[in-house]
Parts: C-alpha cells; sequence; structure tokens
C-alpha cells in the first residue's frame, strides 16, 4: 500500500439521478470541491479531494447522474467520453439498493469499461427497514466486484468503500464484468472482436465491442472503419437481428434487464407487502386529480411571496437602498475624498461601478432564499411532481413541465429565473425556456410599468396587467413559433422521468446547492457587470468637445447621447425616435431600473422617486399615450439586462445561442411594439402609412410563422403509425 | 394487444413489443421497459397527461405520446 500513498489515484463516481451520489459526494470531498462545468457543455462538473486518513492525494469526480450509457444524452455523453478518455483509475458505481434492479442496468454498462470497480449499495438502511435483504457477497460473486452496503445519508461504510477503490486502483485490479449474453449475441460480439482486431486492443476493449454491436453513432465515428470493415461488421449484426427478430440496441438493453433479472433472483428478497409507503401516501395527496393544481399553487404561492415580497425583498432593499445606497458610498467617498482621489475617478467609483455592482450584488439575498426554496423542493422530490402535473400545458407550447420553475422566479428576477433552467435536462427545452423566460416582467422592470401607467394614461389600473399579459402572450406565441423552426427542431426527446419517493431534505445538500448557484451568480455576472458600468460610465459622462476628448459637464453632451442620437430613428416607427427615449432604453440593458432613472436625468431632474412622479407632467410632452404604450411593451420584451445577458451566456454556454436568444428577443420586442404603435395609429385616424403597411407586413409574417404545420409532428406521427 | 396509454388506472399489464427507433425507443428501455416487463397504471396527471407507471419498483412519468409506442397485453 505505500504506493497508494505517493500515486495520485482519480477516481470516478458514477450512478443513477436520485442515486444519493450528491449525498455520497459531499460526504467524501467534505468543503474541498470544485465546481465548474464539462467542456463545452453547461453540465455541472464537480471534483473534490477524498478525506481520507490513509491516502492523501485521491481526487473524486463527480459524473453527472446517469441511466445508461446511451449516445443520446449529453449528460450520458459527457459521462463516458470521461470514462474512456478521461483514464480514471477506478469507479465507484452508487446503486440505490430500494431500487436495485434499474440501478444495476448501468452497472452492467460499466462493468464493461474494464477500469476498476467498486459497487456501494446505498440506502442500506431504508432496504432494511422495508424488511427486504440484499446479499452483498452473492451480488458481488455474480457481478466480479467488490460489493459493499453504505448509506451517504447516514456516512456508515463510505470511507470503507472508497479505501476499496483506492486499492483496487493502485493494485490496478481490471474489473473483469461476469455476466454473458445470450450464444447468438456472444458470438456476433466476438465475431466484431475479431473483426476489429488490434484497433480496440485496450481495456475498453469489450465495450467498444458491444457498443459496434449497437451501432453506436459515437463510438462509430471515433472507430472510423473502412468501408470493408463495416460492411463485415454490419452483415454480422443483421444475422444476428434477423435470428432474434429485434434491433441489436434493443437486443442487448434487453438482454442486460434479463441478467439483472436473474441475479436479482438470488441475491435480493423483497418482503411482499402491498402497504402503501409514506411517499405513497403524500403522492396521493399532492397528485391528486383535484388537489394537485390547488396545492401547486399554494406551494409556489408560498415561494414568490416569501423570496422575493418579503423575506428577500426586505433584505434586498436594505442592501440597495442602506448598504449600497447609503452606507458603502458614503465610507468610500469619504475614504477617496481623504486620500485626494481626482473627482472623475471618484465619480467612477461610486456612481459608475459602486452604483452598478450594487445593483446587481443587491439581488443576492433574495436569490439566496429563493435558491433555498429550489433546493429544498429538489431535494424532497416536489420538483419532479410539478413537471408531471404542468407538462401538458407546457408541451402545447414546445416547451416542458419543468420550464415553470424558471418563469415562476423570472418575475422575480430573470438571473436566478435563467438558472433555474438547469434542471431541465433536455437541451431543446432548456435553450427555448432560457430564450423566453425573460418576457415575463421582472421585479426591476416594475418602475417602466408604473412610470408609464402613472404618466400617460392616469394610473390606469389595466396597464400593469396587461404588461404581465404581454409577457405571458409573447412565451406562448414564441414557444409555438420557435418550436416550428429548425433550430429547434431534430430529434424529438421523449419525456420519461422518474418521480423519486418523497424524503425529508438534506440541510447539507440544501445549502450546499443555495450557495453555489449564488456564488456563480455573484463572481461571473460581477465581473460582466463591473465592465459594464465602467463602459456606460465613460460613455455618459464623456465627450468630444472644442476638438478634444473630455469629461462633459452635462450627459446630454456625453458620447451616450451621441449614440443616442444615433439609434433613435430606429425608434421612429414604434413612435419613440427621440434620443432621450433611445439612450434610456440603452441604460435599461445594464439595468432595467435604470430607464426611469435615465429619463429623469434627461429631463433634468437630478433624482426621480421609483416610478418617477416628478417627470409625469414633462413626459407627457414627448410621448402620447400610443407612443409610450408601444415604448413600455418594447422595454419589456426587448434584450434583457447585462447581468441576465450574462446568466443566459453562461447557460448556453455557447455565443451563438446567446446572441440568437438577445436577438429574438429585441426583434420580437421591436415587431410588438411596431404593430401596437402603426395599428393603434391607424385606429386613432392617422391614416394609412409605409408605417402601416411595415406592421401588416409583419403581422402576415407572425401569422404564418405561428400557424404553418409542424414539419417535425408530422414526421413522428407518420413514423408511429408505419411501427404499427 | 393494447397500447400503453388506453391502459385506464389500477391495471397491471406486460409488455410485449415497443416500436419505434432511436434515442425514444432506446430511452424507454433504458429505464426498464423491455418485453415481458410488468407495468402497473398508477396514475394520470390532472390534466390528462401524462401518465405514472410503477415499473421494476419504481415510479416513472411517461406522456402518452410515447407511451403510444408500448404495446402491452
Amino acid at each position: 500500500m505505500q504506493g497508494g500513498k505517493i500515486m495520485h489515484v482519480r477516481i470516478a463516481l458514477a450512478g443513477n439521478p436520485n442515486s444519493g451520489k450528491t449525498t455520497l459526494f459531499n460526504a467524501l470531498t467534505g468543503s474541498n470541491q470544485y465546481v465548474g462545468n464539462w467542456p463545452g457543455v453547461t453540465i455541472e462538473k464537480k471534483e473534490g479531494r477524498l478525506r481520507s486518513d490513509k491516502y492523501r492525494d485521491v481526487t473524486v469526480v463527480d459524473l453527472p447522474g446517469i441511466y445508461s450509457l446511451s449516445p443520446y444524452t449529453l449528460e450520458e455523453v459527457v459521462a463516458r467520453n470521461y470514462l474512456v478518455d478521461g483514464n480514471p483509475d477506478a469507479i465507484i458505481n452508487i446503486v440505490d439498493g430500494s431500487n436495485l434492479e434499474r440501478n444495476l442496468y448501468l452497472t452492467t454498462q460499466l462493468a464493461e469499461l474494464g477500469i476498476p470497480m467498486v459497487v456501494a449499495v446505498n440506502m442500506m438502511d431504508v432496504v432494511e427497514k422495508r424488511g427486504d435483504s440484499i446479499n452483498l457477497k452473492k451480488l458481488s460473486e455474480k457481478l466480479g466486484c467488490p460489493v459493499m452496503g453504505i448509506s451517504a445519508l447516514k456516512r456508515t461504510g463510505i470511507t470503507e468503500a472508497a479505501e476499496k477503490a483506492v486499492e483496487l486502483a493502485t493494485a490496478k485490479v481490471p474489473m473483469v464484468p461476469r455476466h454473458r449474453f445470450s450464444d447468438t449475441v456472444e458470438k456476433a460480439i466476438s465475431a466484431i472482436e475479431d473483426i476489429l482486431g488490434d484497433r480496440i486492443k485496450d481495456r475498453h476493449e469489450r465495450w467498444t465491442a458491444v457498443k459496434v454491436f449497437e451501432q453506436d453513432i459515437k463510438v462509430m465515428e471515433r472507430l472510423n472503419l473502412d468501408e470493408n470493415l463495416r460492411d463485415r461488421i454490419e452483415s454480422v449484426i443483421a444475422d444476428c437481428e434477423n435470428e432474434m427478430d429485434d434491433d441489436s440496441e434493443s437486443i442487448i438493453t434487453n438482454e442486460r434487464y434479463q441478467y439483472i433479472a436473474s441475479i436479482i433472483k438470488d441475491s435480493y428478497r423483497r418482503k411482499s407487502n402491498e402497504k402503501m409507503t409514506t411517499s405513497d401516501k403524500i403522492d396521493r395527496i399532492v397528485t391528486n386529480r383535484w388537489l394537485a393544481l390547488p396545492i401547486f399553487a399554494l406551494v409556489m404561492f408560498c415561494v414568490y411571496f416569501i423570496s422575493v415580497t418579503t423575506v428577500g425583498a426586505w433584505v434586498t432593499d436594505w442592501t440597495n437602498d442602506v448598504l449600497f445606497g447609503e452606507i458603502i458610498p458614503r465610507a468610500v467617498g469619504n475614504f477617496l475624498t481623504s486620500v485626494g482621489t481626482a473627482e472623475w475617478l471618484k465619480s467612477l467609483i461610486l456612481d459608475g461601478i459602486i452604483s452598478g455592482v450594487g445593483a446587481v450584488l443587491g439581488f443576492v439575498p433574495q436569490m439566496l432564499v429563493l435558491f433555498a426554496f429550489l433546493a429544498l423542493l429538489e431535494d424532497c422530490g416536489y420538483m419532479a411532481r410539478v413537471a408531471f402535473i404542468m407538462d401538458r400545458i407546457f408541451r402545447k407550447f414546445g416547451l416542458s413541465g419543468k420550464s415553470f420553475i424558471p418563469m415562476l422566479i423570472g418575475s422575480g428576477c430573470g438571473v436566478p429565473g435563467i438558472m433555474a433552467s438547469r434542471t431541465i435536462e433536455n437541451d431543446r427545452d432548456r435553450r427555448m425556456t432560457i430564450t423566453v423566460t425573460t418576457f415575463i416582467p421582472c421585479g426591476a422592470k416594475l418602475p417602466i410599468i408604473a412610470l408609464i401607467a402613472g404618466a400617460l394614461f392616469g394610473g390606469a389600473w389595466w396597464v400593469a396587467p396587461s404588461a404581465y399579459f404581454a409577457g405571458i402572450a409573447a412565451i406562448i406565441c414564441s414557444g409555438i413559433i420557435l418550436k416550428k423552426t429548425r433550430l429547434f427542431s431534430g430529434d424529438p426527446a421523449p419525456f420519461v422521468m422518474e418521480l423519486p419517493p418523497y424524503h425529508r431534505p438534506i440541510a447539507g445538500n440544501v445549502l450546499r446547492s443555495m450557495w453555489e448557484r449564488s456564488w456563480s451568480f455573484i463572481r461571473k455576472a460581477g465581473t460582466v457587470i463591473l465592465l459594464c458600468t465602467i463602459v456606460i460610465w465613460f460613455a455618459s459622462n464623456f465627450g468630444i468637445a472644442d476638438g478634444r476628448l473630455l469629461m462633459v459637464e452635462d450627459i446630454n453632451d456625453g458620447f451616450l447621447s451621441k449614440i443616442g442620437g444615433f439609434i433613435a430613428p430606429l425608434f421612429a416607427p414604434l413612435g419613440w425616435g427621440f434620443w432621450q427615449a433611445a439612450v434610456a432604453t440603452l441604460t435599461g440593458i445594464v439595468a432595467k431600473e435604470n430607464v426611469v432613472g435615465t429619463i429623469g436625468i434627461l429631463y433634468g431632474f437630478a433624482g426621480v422617486a421609483e416610478d418617477g412622479q416628478e417627470i409625469w407632467g414633462l413626459l407627457s410632452s414627448s410621448f402620447t399615450t400610443l407612443s409610450a404604450y408601444s415604448f413600455m411593451l418594447f422595454n419589456l420584451l426587448c434584450a434583457p439586462c447585462i447581468a441576465a445577458i450574462g446568466a443566459i451566456k453562461r447557460e448556453m454556454n455557447s455565443r451563438k445561442w446567446t446572441l440568437f436568444a438577445i436577438g429574438y428577443q429585441t426583434l420580437f420586442a421591436y415587431a410588438v411594439s411596431l404593430c401596437v404603435y402603426q395599428f393603434g395609429m391607424l385606429l386613432t385616424g392617422n391614416g394609412f402609412s409605409t408605417g402601416t403597411a411595415a406592421a401588416l407586413a409583419v403581422v402576415a409574417l407572425f401569422m404564418y410563422l405561428l400557424l404553418r404545420p409542424n414539419r417535425e409532428k408530422t414526421f413522428n406521427a407518420a413514423s408511429v403509425e408505419a411501427g404499427f | 394487444m393494447e397500447v400503453l396509454k388506453d391502459i385506464p388506472c389500477g391495471r397491471t399489464v406486460t409488455v410485449r413489443k415497443i416500436i419505434g427507433q432511436g434515442a425514444v425507443k432506446r430511452r424507454i428501455m433504458d429505464m426498464g421497459i423491455t418485453k415481458g416487463t410488468e407495468i402497473y397504471v398508477r396514475k394520470v396527471a390532472p390534466l390528462g397527461d401524462p401518465m405514472e407507471v410503477t415499473v421494476r419498483g419504481y415510479e416513472l412519468s411517461i406522456r402518452k405520446a410515447d407511451a403510444g409506442m408500448i404495446l402491452v397485453e
């Protein structure tokens, strides 16, 4: 064992979702964790150092929770790429003992990789409590690797399991799978092994051969065989498929489950009790035909109410108004004055950086509360039920049941809303959700609504609800339009989701998840914001006068107002082609609260109340009710603030998709505002103009996109019918 | 033979065949719905879709569109 103390060992932790993998990982590594993303994808990558007195230099890599090593989902591809190319020294396969049969399915696949492996059967306490029993020794004989009983929650057996894995890794004991498929299949697989020959002479030999038999696209691509070899392999597979009357992929899946059934028979004894578990009882109420929706509404109301309007808002108001509004600026201001800082630098730090970054950091407490609730709902198993209840509605417009949560949170703040989309496994649904989430008016957009409603509509009651209605309509229409485009078509993904048993949430997991999500917001959104506030500050405070670049007295002379004047004509068809409105919209990209503040400054008021009451009179002289409504709609629907754009960028993990989302939102906002303004003009008797024609064209295009047949759907139905 | 999506709540059926191909079929089978598996139809979501079934001792939610690919008896 001396070698084990010197050699650096990497252990991969693999297992099904809901098998207690996160709990085990946290228990094994404690606080020594590094969270990042897998290269190229937004799936979380976690690594940590093993807490052990015996071994010093052991890294545990937490693979995404997966059910299989198929080539079809991102998580599975990430996991298998790491297992095959990342050369982990050993695998700990965590298996949920209370759901042994399906969990062992992944085990049979992992075993074929040939990497030293330990199977850790989790939730042994639950198994015993149920009166069931698992014969670990027998299971170990059948699988051909050590099998150890653990409870990740109670932290029993986990160190032993990890140390066993390190032992195997240092001794380099390869995993030799004991299971054999039926003779016909084995014959085909060894024929493939012969054909491939030296090409697969490594420890993943068996795995590769089985994958080639399954005609796995990814493995075939990498092998890059010439046509002759491919033909020979195809004929081997075709022979076997004919004999077994099924496709090769299904043959393997079937045989794996048959094999599992055969080993379970000997090693797993189930006490036949048909009595309902507590989880069943909870579920009977929570997803009850009549009670499900009211309960759901109540839960969501509580989450929203507590985190956005009460606790979260109190703390956020305090951080915004007191901490970043008074305490920090005053302290920093005094300090800067005392050391004799130049006025411009002081202004940059106070008006630019602190007020800009502070506005974003002010949301942190609210997000902490929200994320705590989210983690709680996820951890106890309710989130899966939300998706179950809501799926029907959301599928209608190309989203999934899980899209509801991001939108709900988005009504508080778009940043955590977008980040909550992480729980959506399906790539397409997730991208779509991210793209449409910020259509819902967030808290920072409320002042815009209040300003317009107060100044131009005499505080009419219907303005605010109409803004929410516009947001919801935008989501629905976008969903329908986008799901028909090529970008969001592609392989139809099935919505097959495990509904894990309810259990008491684990405080450690909830707090950790809350902190990780918040921290990534603070760190990354903070850096983007910092940069932007500096840029905006320079743009608004510097200008060219007398042929020189200098700091301007009046914001009207700054670059920002020049830029505003330059782009203002763009908004003329929307009814507000003057530079103040254009600049307000621009600064709204930094933070939507800025829209009202900027308008206040531009109309000559140093500071205005949140709803801009002081400038109502002035405003109604430059806006008409129609152009004001169009202005409001545009600002609500167009690209969100920098912080949200940063979140979109992070969650999409792709420049292309980020640009698409922002471009789409802005275009959509433009089209909506154009139509509202132009048709409004027509209806108020201003005659038919080129603008009206353009709006008509937009409506025609919109209707076409909305109503055209869905190619993907027809394909699906056809393939199902052909199957009969 | 019947289709899983038409089976009323409370009935237990056995899988005979899964039609379709590629990712959808593989995903369904990966979750343990293979030939000869017993499926207990537990409930249908409040809005009529998806449905919840018990398979291999755990609860699975499956859309009716996907359940339409599973032939049972």
